[in-house]
């Protein structure tokens, strides 16, 4: 991304968060990964004064405890936190998760490839764009 | 495309055909032009490229309207601007802005992510015909 900011990833799968942080790595990206499970989660880890408000979020939409839906709900009601571009990364390609997460303004909705290669392929492009594009600066 | 400025559209335009892209692109000059278009719901673009400066209704004003509308706000916005004032970044990203490029920049290195970025991404097409 473009500044050294903390990107908060939101998945609570463990392969799928290793599968990003190695393509990250061998992307080389530098930003720090910040990883959380579900949306409660999410939740805490935004409203801690002590952790920087990541650059971007890339979400999962199913979680246990709340959902990527439901987190969104709460961040585009949050003055501050509504600014965070958010970039679903689902394994959905359901009709109604899409409209819903574009009706909650997502900035991106990328389906998880199966395929490692595909994966870094995704990652890549997410960080040229938001390399690329500015972001909201505090 | 939302742009008053003939000559950057035009850049956009030729930025496209280079990569092959065959997107089609609808220009627009003026925000009310870019609004009418739209009201007529066959009208519906799957990204919008916005720039901030234009004659009377301004980008962040069409942006209002934009996002207070329920089948439009769904539309990713992408901004495409000379403003460097941080304060129409911030407004921006307030109201739901999918990407903020500020000009001069290198069309083909924006087109490119752009084009590699929206292809990868899904779309809503609930009230799309096609």
């Amino acid at each position: 991304m473009k500044n050294n900011k903390t990107i908060l990833l939101v998945e609570d799968d463990k392969v799928d968060a290793m599968t990003v942080k190695r393509a990250m790595s061998d992307l080389k990206i530098t930003n720090p990964l910040a990883h959380v499970y579900n949306g409660l989660d999410a939740l805490e880890y935004l409203k801690n004064k002590k952790n920087e408000i990541p650059c971007i979020i890339l979400l999962d939409l199913n979680m246990p405890k709340m959902n990527g839906l439901e987190l969104l709900k709460v961040l585009k009601k949050d003055s501050d936190l509504k600014k965070i571009p958010v970039v679903v990364l689902t394994t959905s390609n359901a009709e109604r998760d899409k409209t819903e997460s574009f009706d909650l303004s997502v900035a991106g909705y990328m389906l998880k490839p199966v395929d490692y290669k595909k994966f870094v392929d995704v990652i890549r492009d997410i960080d040229l764009y938001w390399t690329i594009s500015e972001l909201p600066d505090k | 495309m939302i742009e008053d400025e003939r000559i950057n559209a035009l850049a956009f335009k030729k930025g496209l055909a280079n990569i092959k892209a065959t997107n089609e692109l609808i220009i627009q000059e003026t925000a009310e032009n870019g609004l009418q278009y739209l009201r007529n719901e066959n009208n519906r673009p799957d990204i919008i490229m916005l720039d901030l400066n234009l004659p009377k209704m301004n980008g962040i004003d069409f942006l209002k309207v934009i996002k207070s509308d329920s089948s439009l706000k769904r539309i990713p916005v992408i901004v495409l601007t000379t403003s460097v004032n941080p304060q129409d970044k911030i407004d921006c990203f307030d109201l739901q802005v999918a990407g903020y490029f500020i000009k001069p920049i290198d069309y083909f290195e924006l087109i490119k992510s752009l084009y590699n970025y929206w292809t990868k991404s899904e779309f809503t097409t609930s009230d799309k015909k096609n």
